[in-house]
């Protein structure tokens, strides 16, 4: 073992300088990824330009590709192989949160501008009864309804459906039964909508029952289930075990220490976890077309008859094809994009809020 | 918005105050009730799987033996024509192919964001970006589906143009026929869009959870922040991004809406990526579901029992890799 | 291939929490210097300014000079991902890369410097490899993953990983507080050693140990919780333990309080 040491220093160091070498290197200015983005897309937009290319999107790809290169080859010449390449992961990096940014703000951009030219009182107010497509009137308000009613059914029923077999995931299950449970959540996280509203179909088919809103708002239930289960166990499992024994210590059943104190001390992330399944299913469109069968007219009985919702009136007057639906199309699109993020902010607000009490 | 408010009331509460008010005996009745509720509502939701797969399986074998062409590889959807004739293989073409190229695109950016996040963008950027990404998440599929059809389409063209230009020798960016850009490759680059911010999000909770000591290990040997995430970052987080990506493509695999606004669809299988055409199962089923009459609806089903066990697998083997990931980070613990 | 480190009016901050104050010393080279004080007076933020790891930490700020013969870590050209090569380190909880084999991770840090051939690569690891005393429990599983091993094993194999690239200094932040008895005096006859080769600077919480494997040793004291930790005294191991210069020194050894 003594030979060891003498060996080691032996070893011909093709990276590390001579011993003598200083620590400091020669390194690019901290704003010089600045520089090199300016010159990248001047280079980018000139090229583009000069070829004739019209597409935006391949202005923004060249510039990216001369960013790339650019920065590469400067860390190379200046700095080494080894920072070129750190400098070449941070710049791909920064490529790709901006190549993401782009579509998904231009998606809310032109949601929000196209939207806004429409959206008003009267259009949150009028069905679309007796409205020609191509007449730039009517609004939403009956869809607004079917919306409320079918997701409102749903979560009346998965709400507490879920939230029981939760209970049971977390307080009770053990042994097969349970594993199932838990399987099966997972494999219905990953229905994918259309199916759900298959299944409902079939049962139709064979019971010869009649589009409804109902019908609607039981396929929303199959998707919205596992979403609350899920959410509710992990809410659930951040209890505290200290907190139930010391309930049960007293003397307390089991159930009501499930009640008393386990249930309110989540409750804050439960109430997160299904207003989260609610904004999902709020904007499924698939179930709908093919269960509530859609209707220009207000139907505020959802337990009969056809009805609309938010998604399928977008959908609708997008197949439409008239300037003044496409119009209609990206008011109603505003209005669910709002409601789903009204419901996502108060939910993760009620998390923020709720979470220093839940504890870990 | 007043829209809200309705919303508010149905959540949780309704069974605790009603279960709570009972008279308080000894409380082993109670407690009896109460298990038995939550373990009917478990057995109930095992139930519901098992009749989606039931009733499912009934109305499709009640479609195919009447279909008269073969139910796999027929190029057609006539099932109220005399014989009845329609087949799912340009349908799975198509939406394999378009959840391909919404995964090619898709995962290696969603990673880098995941990556710029949790461990590139400025400390103070990073939350709000990453709220943003789950905000995103939860935006309606419909949304982007007008979204495609309207502004992307049109963006697209002169991409496709481009590509058929400078890269139709790879055949499958040679643009044969003339038509705006409503092809399946469109759809698969919507459907990148469409999961992006799910796919970042998961592979993002998996990078935030490698141990900080392993990435100090990289970092006191001198490595460069690149090199640190080649080190410890990436390899532990492999299967967590395998999983999300499975999860990404369960979404792109069953998405409805935003294929059905943006696809012309046709009943050609074609390797020319920007040609309009193609056709996918959940698309299939929203376009041709309005004019179906009762057996048509039936050979949809089909079709929809197809694309849920094309689901489950791509789902089931996501779940088995991250059950094996949590097995493995448990015995290294 | 050792250096000595003149630490001069050195001050870290966890954002605006003074963690360390104004704390000058020389780690003399080819010695032992152990750092001990009572649990959060900053010996082990002290030890991580000294390869720029503290600068790793959300809102870690260092001000202050830490001269490696001469040459000043927190220079502005100063490359951080240099100064780490330089001084290497190893932790309280032993860190394998748990996707690697055992070969892999002590190869690990020579791959990040270039190419090498396979052969030279064999050779640095089984030097380092019996530079940590751990070749002979492993030679046959080079290739079976380093999470695998014993605590021990582990904290040896990270101790071959660091010395693999030929730092000139070793800091070792409580390598021993995570194992048991016989995997501790393993790695402290392993120090005794490494000393011959190496600038050694450990942080320890257990005196005995530090009065075994150290030249000399520090004390590092915090005026009261939320206060900065300073440094109290430094001195040879043996004048530390025996005739300390400072009370507060000998009431810590001989267990008056921390």
């Amino acid at each position: 073992m003594s030979h060891a040491p003498t060996g080691v220093m032996e070893r011909p160091s093709p990276a590390s300088p001579s011993p003598k070498s200083s620590l400091g290197s020669r390194s690019l200015p901290r704003l010089a990824p600045l520089g090199f983005a300016v010159v990248s897309v001047a280079l980018g937009v000139g090229l583009s330009l000069a070829a004739g290319w019209e597409s935006r999107i391949q202005w923004g790809m060249i510039s990216a590709l001369f960013f790339l290169a650019i920065s590469y080859v400067a860390t190379t010449v200046v700095e080494n192989q080894r920072q070129a390449k750190d400098r070449l992961a941070t710049s791909v990096m920064w490529v790709c949160f901006l190549i993401a940014v782009v579509p998904l703000a231009s998606l809310l951009w032109t949601t929000i501008v196209r939207g806004a030219e429409r959206l008003d009182g009267y259009f949150l107010t009028h069905s679309m009864a007796g409205v020609l497509g191509s007449e730039a009137s009517g609004g939403v308000y009956h869809a607004l309804i079917g919306t409320l009613e079918q997701v409102g059914i749903a979560t009346v029923i998965s709400a507490p459906l879920g939230l029981l077999t939760a209970v049971y995931l977390v307080e009770y299950g053990k042994g097969s039964l349970a594993r199932a449970v838990t399987f099966f959540v997972d494999v219905m996280t990953g229905i994918p909508s259309i199916v759900a509203g298959l299944f409902i179909l079939s049962i139709m088919l064979i019971a010869n029952l009649e589009p409804s809103g109902l019908m609607g708002a039981l396929a929303l239930t199959i998707l919205m289930i596992p979403v609350v289960v899920r959410s509710t166990e992990e809410m659930l499992k951040l209890v505290p075990n200290e907190l139930r024994e010391a309930s049960l210590a007293l003397g307390i059943p089991k159930w009501r220490t499930i009640l008393k104190v386990v249930l309110p001390t989540a409750i804050g992330g439960i109430t997160t976890g299904v207003m989260l399944a609610i904004a999902r299913i709020a904007g499924e469109t698939a179930p709908i077309i093919l269960l509530v069968f859609g209707s220009q007219l207000i139907n505020t009985n959802p337990f009969e008859g056809a009805q609309s919702s938010l998604p399928f009136y977008i959908y609708e007057q997008y197949k439409i094809g008239e300037a003044a639906s496409y119009d209609r199309a990206w008011a109603a699109a505003l209005v669910l994009i709002a409601f789903v993020m009204i419901l996502n902010l108060v939910a993760r607000g009620i998390a923020r809020w709720k979470a220093p009490k839940t504890g870990r | 918005m007043a829209s809200t408010t309705p919303i508010d009331m149905p959540p949780a509460p309704p069974a605790p105050p009603e279960r709570a008010g009972r008279p308080r005996s000894t409380g082993r009745a109670g407690d009896k009730i109460f298990l038995g509720l939550s373990r009917g509502s478990g057995i109930l939701l095992l139930v519901i799987m098992a009749s989606i797969a039931v009733f499912l399986t009934y109305r499709s074998v009640l479609a195919i033996s009447k279909d008269e062409g073969n139910f796999l590889t027929t190029f057609d959807w006539n099932p109220a024509g005399d014989p009845p004739v329609f087949g799912i293989a340009v349908l799975l073409f198509g939406t394999v192919v378009s959840s391909i190229i919404a995964m090619v695109i898709a995962v290696p950016i969603a990673v880098g964001i995941a990556l710029f996040i949790s461990h590139y963008a400025p400390r103070k950027l990073a939350a709000p970006i990453a709220y943003v990404v789950d905000l995103l998440a939860a935006v309606p599929s419909i949304v982007y589906g007008i979204w495609g059809a309207l502004v992307l389409v049109p963006y697209l063209e002169g991409l496709n143009l481009w590509l058929d230009q400078f890269f139709g020798w790879t055949y499958i960016f040679e643009k044969t026929e003339v038509g705006v850009a409503r092809s399946l490759f469109t759809v698969g680059i919507l459907l990148a869009i469409m999961i992006l911010p799910i796919v970042t999000s998961v592979s993002r909770e998996v990078f935030l959870q490698v141990p900080k000591m392993n990435e100090e290990a990289a970092l006191a040997l001198g490595a460069t922040r690149w090199e640190v995430i080649r080190l410890s970052v990436l390899p532990f987080g492999r299967s967590g991004i395998i999983s999300a990506s499975m999860l990404g493509l369960g979404r792109a695999l069953g998405e409805t809406m935003a294929v059905a606004t943006v696809l012309s669809p046709n009943f050609l299988i074609s390797l020319h990526l920007l040609n309009p055409g193609g056709g996918t199962f959940a698309q299939n089923i929203a376009a041709k579901f309005g004019e179906a009459d009762a057996f048509g609806r039936d050979a949809l089903i089909a079709s929809g029992l197809v694309l849920f066990v094309l689901t489950l697998l791509v789902n089931g083997a996501a779940r088995l890799i991250i059950a094996r990931r949590k097995e493995y980070s448990g015995a290294n613990a | 291939m050792a250096k000595r480190i003149d630490i001069s009016g050195l001050t870290a901050y966890y954002g605006s929490h003074k963690a360390i104050e104004d704390i000058s010393m020389t780690v003399e080279p080819r010695s032992v210097t152990a750092f001990i004080g009572p649990s959060g007076c900053g010996k082990s933020t002290f030890l991580r300014t000294l390869n720029r790891m503290h600068e790793v930490t959300p809102g870690g700020r260092v001000e202050g000079k830490v001269l490696l013969d001469d040459e000043n870590l927190y220079a502005s050209n100063v490359d951080p991902v240099t100064v780490r090569r330089t001084v290497g380190m190893v932790f309280q909880r032993p860190n394998p890369f748990p996707t690697m084999s055992i070969f892999d991770n002590v190869a690990a840090g020579l791959r990040l410097n270039g190419s090498y051939r396979k052969s030279e690569l064999n050779d640095v690891v089984e030097k380092s490899l019996r530079g940590a005393n751990l070749w002979n429990e492993v030679k046959d599983r080079l290739n079976k993953p380093g999470s695998g091993l014993s605590g021990g094993q582990q904290q040896r194999l990270c101790i071959a990983r660091a010395i693999a690239v030929e730092p000139q200094v070793l800091l070792m932040d409580e390598p021993c507080s995570a194992l048991d008895p016989i995997s501790t005096l393993a790695i402290e006859d392993l120090i005794g050693e490494l000393k011959e080769r190496f600038t050694i600077v450990i942080v320890t919480h257990n005196m005995q140990q530090a009065a075994r494997v150290s030249d000399r040793t520090a004390f590092f004291n915090l005026a009261a919780v939320g206060k900065p930790g300073k440094l109290i005294e430094i001195d040879e191991t043996e004048r530390i333990f025996s005739n300390p210069s400072v009370q507060a020194t000998e009431d810590y050894i001989s267990g008056r309080f921390g």
